[in-house]
């Protein structure tokens, strides 16, 4: 019986809007766009200029300071457009798809009889690498350094978070596929991380070359973060790789049919969303088509990912990298007279200091608002409620301002990530901006080991 | 309210960077967030937030002190006709020790808001919503016969020197309200201490009546008298007019029922750490039955449950230990901070008959010590870190 790890802390946010389970096809998004920004620290150098034809598979840049780190293009088509930013940082390569879909051709190969190094070319050159994500600092991957383990999170416990047990339907011999190239890449284990609470996808329950784990408590459970903390912490020095079902799926079907193959599943939650569903499409896709005449009115903010951890796009604007899920919930720009006053029993709080404590089953239409003003740093202990790790998350936070490196090592930056504080910002009553925090603080120390 | 709203961003340029009050935006920020939960969106990071903010923690916090605050109107005026032997009904009781207390409280948010948007302005910062508990312990921990400019000083006192050095809320290391107390104890004793401070209006009663002495007060008087242990029992109130809070003592600190229900509100909505109030009480107790093993005077033998009962022990435990700030920051922290104020606070009570009330010490003595217990927790985490490593060292050696 594999060991099932308990976590207490946390808070599962009950938002509105959850994916029934129904996949739909809508109609394909005409723009694609791969986006250097959602890859932190990422320097692009471009390897296509606007007009080009390009395949899935054509990489459109490569990481600077890596140049074996290949960006593809998920569809094939022309590059539309290439949008820069302020000092004219690239921002965005949009492709126009074509109407039919014409890959670039990768060697297949049965990762068995294949070295390291050359799966690890395979996925390189076709543009799939970084879907690898490593710890200590939550980057792409160095291709250069053996992990010690690498960990799968087939569950996902934030607001709204797809259900990866239904969104894996029909890929489940890719996903084998892929936890067997990854099974290669590292001298330890591959952990396949899923749910105690209710019945797992065979694929991850009975995943073979990997061990499975079991999980139960509320989010940030189903955070790779929580989950290398409890099983195989990062040590200084240490690195740990982490990947996302979907991501695994395609590097099996890289290995399984030779093409960088970027369709995915993506499920379109919200209390805005009129239908919320599962989609099949492609990575960077548009949500154009997805979000058009199934949205209420008014003033809303799209978010590429979970309320959380998601990123802002426009109403037209592309699925991240890394998202399997695009949130619709209300701005929340209107002042609310003396709201901090009011018995609130429809605000949602991990306190009971609002009357929403009576109807524990209820589901929220929560908007953006920052619901208070920033204030001074107090030690309310929330933080402490909501990360289930043997991290003191204050001291931690309190030593990133002071950029006292030795002392964040100290307390334990290489075992955290942005998203495993979300909750901590999410709750604090101050109104900091946490996450930042500790993006500044992994950066310091990126660019104090380098 | 639109209208208010809408009045509000139309004169709010003139607050702002540029505008002709500028040196004001403090004072204004602090207005319009009072009015209003601003329309202010996430801009990164999470996309929502928790519908607490300061105010609202606050808010609750002062809500809890409620019952306590009512309660200790009413018994100021109970005290007061008790002692000048007249009955009255329930309306004009409270209504003297209203008029009694209410000045107090005034005076004290006014004192200390004054410096705190001062402060505010000057330092640029928000006004933070911390001054709304501390003006309202500095009246609960008063006797109330204390002269006003008393309150005044010695509110200046503790948000100057107790917090705005330090830098402000959440920086600073001694509790303010408690600071605020030790103050006038050690500036003005005449007028916090002995037999004539605690009951209203206690200029009219005969100078040999010693009734409006504490409970605390009369037992450390006992150790210097040397009384029995019977004659000492004989003196002291029943359980259940301490429970209920009809003795003499600070405003807000004699009834122990309305600081439990302040107690309830603080644990269930999440506010105040349970941690820090069950372990002062146990630490309290553990001191009491120790205290009971010796027994080498009346005093140390009184049961160790009415220790709990009497002075501000009850009160100090529940608002003034769990003072986040102020009090040890990590979990385990708690545990041992709270179990040592408690068992201080009966130690000095107990065995320093100069200091009958031992709880504002001890409280103040481990908010110098919270820092340092806090100390050894992180290193111990960070211990068991830098052993995990070196295991795993070991490990790749071989």
């Amino acid at each position: 019986m594999p060991r099932v790890y308990i976590t207490r802390k946390g808070l599962n946010i009950k938002l509105k809007g959850k994916a029934e389970k129904i996949f739909v096809k809508a109609d394909p998004a005409e723009l694609y766009a791969v986006k250097p920004t959602d890859f932190h620290l990422l320097v692009p150098k471009l390897e296509v200029k606007e007009g080009d034809v390009v395949k899935a598979g054509t990489p459109l840049f490569h990481d600077k300071n890596n140049p074996a780190i290949k960006f593809a293009s998920p569809v094939s088509g022309i590059v539309a457009s290439i949008n820069r930013g302020e000092r004219r940082v690239i921002q965005e390569v949009i492709i126009k798809a074509s109407a039919d879909l014409v890959y670039e051709q990768f060697p297949k190969g049965d990762p068995a009889a294949m070295d390291r190094d050359q799966i690890i070319s395979v996925i390189l050159s076709s543009g799939t690498w970084p879907a690898i994500r490593q710890r200590p600092y939550n980057i792409i991957a160095s291709p250069a350094r053996t992990p010690k383990s690498i960990f799968i999170s087939a569950f996902d416990t934030a607001p709204l978070g797809p259900d990866f047990d239904f969104l894996i339907k029909g890929s489940e011999k890719e996903f084998q596929a892929g936890i067997d190239v990854l099974a290669r890449l590292t001298p330890g284990l591959v952990h396949v991380n899923i749910s105690d609470e209710f019945p797992a996808s065979p694929a991850f329950s009975k995943a073979r070359n990997a061990r499975v784990n079991y999980f139960r408590g509320p989010h940030p459970a189903g955070n790779a973060g929580i989950q290398i903390h409890r099983i195989d912490p990062v040590n200084k020095g240490e690195i740990v790789w982490t990947i996302g079902p979907q991501e695994v799926i395609m590097i099996g079907r890289l290995f399984m049919n030779g093409v960088y193959d970027a369709s995915k599943v993506v499920a379109l939650t919200g209390s805005e969303v009129l239908k919320a569903r599962y989609y099949r499409l492609i990575s960077g896709a548009s949500i154009k088509n997805i979000v058009l005449n199934n949205v209420t009115e008014g003033d809303h903010r799209y978010i590429s990912g979970n309320v959380l951890t998601g990123t802002r796009i426009d109403p037209e604007g592309y699925v991240g990298y890394y998202d399997s899920q695009v949130t619709v919930i209300p701005e929340g720009t209107e002042p609310e007279f003396l709201g901090w006053a009011k018995p609130g029993f429809g605000k949602f709080s991990l306190s009971r200091t609002f009357f929403s404590w009576l109807a524990p089953g209820r589901e929220y239409r929560i908007n953006t608002n920052m619901q208070g003003g920033h204030r001074a740093f107090v030690a309310t202990g929330v933080y402490e409620k909501v990360l289930p790790m043997k991290i003191y998350p204050m001291q931690l936070f309190k030593a990133i301002m002071i950029e006292d490196i030795e002392l964040m090592e100290q307390l334990g930056i290489y075992e955290i990530a942005e998203e495993d504080v979300a909750l901590c910002e999410y709750v604090c009553p101050s109104k900091m901006e946490l996450q930042a925090l500790v993006r500044k603080g992994l950066d310091l120390m990126i660019k104090e080991m380098s | 309210m639109k209208f208010l709203s809408r009045y509000i961003d139309s004169i709010k340029p003139h607050f702002s960077k540029g505008g002709k009050f500028e040196k004001l935006s403090a004072t204004f920020e602090a207005f319009e967030t009072f009015l209003f939960v601003p329309g202010k969106v996430t801009t990164r990071g999470a996309h929502i937030r928790d519908s607490l903010d300061m105010k609202r923690l606050m808010s609750i916090v002062v809500i809890a002190l409620l019952p306590a605050l009512l309660f200790g109107m009413y018994n100021a005026g109970y005290q007061h006709f008790k002692l000048i032997g007249e009955t009255r009904t329930f309306w004009p009781i409270f209504g003297f020790g209203f008029l009694k207390v209410l000045p107090i409280l005034v005076i004290s948010y006014v004192t200390g808001l004054a410096i705190e948007f001062a402060f505010a302005q000057i330092r640029g910062h928000e006004v933070n919503e911390g001054f709304l508990v501390t003006g309202m312990l500095i009246p609960l921990v008063m006797p109330v016969n204390v002269p006003l400019w008393m309150v005044v000083v010695a509110t200046a006192f503790a948000v100057i020197i107790g917090k705005e050095v330090f830098g402000g809320t959440g920086m600073n290391i001694l509790n303010p309200a408690l600071t605020a107390r030790a103050f006038l104890f050690f500036a003005y004793p005449g007028d916090m201490t002995g037999d004539r401070v605690w009951v209203a209006g206690g200029g009219a009663i005969p100078p040999d009546a010693s009734t409006g002495a504490t409970v605390l007060g009369n037992m450390a008087q006992s150790v210097i008298d040397k009384v029995g242990f019977s004659e000492l029992v004989s003196k002291l109130p029943g359980d259940l007019d301490a429970f209920l809070g009809f003795i003499p003592g600070s405003i807000g600190e004699t009834s122990k029922l309305a600081i439990l229900i302040g107690a309830f509100i603080l644990v269930y909505t999440g506010v105040g750490s349970w941690k820090i109030i069950v372990s002062t009480v146990v630490g309290g107790l553990a001191m009491g039955w120790l205290l009971n093993a010796f027994s080498a005077n009346a005093y140390m033998e009184i049961p160790a449950y009415k220790h709990l009962l009497y002075g501000g022990f009850a009160f100090g435990a529940v608002f003034m230990a769990t003072d986040p700030v102020t009090a040890s920051q990590t979990e385990t922290g708690k545990w041992i901070y709270g179990f040592l104020i408690g068992m201080l606070a009966i130690l000095i009570r107990v065995l320093n008959p100069a200091y009958p009330e031992g709880m504002m010490l001890a409280i103040l003595l481990m908010n110098v010590f919270a820092p340092l217990i806090d100390h050894y927790v992180l290193q111990a985490n960070i211990s068991k870190r830098e052993r995990r490593l070196k295991k795993a060292l070991k490990l790749n050696n071989q």
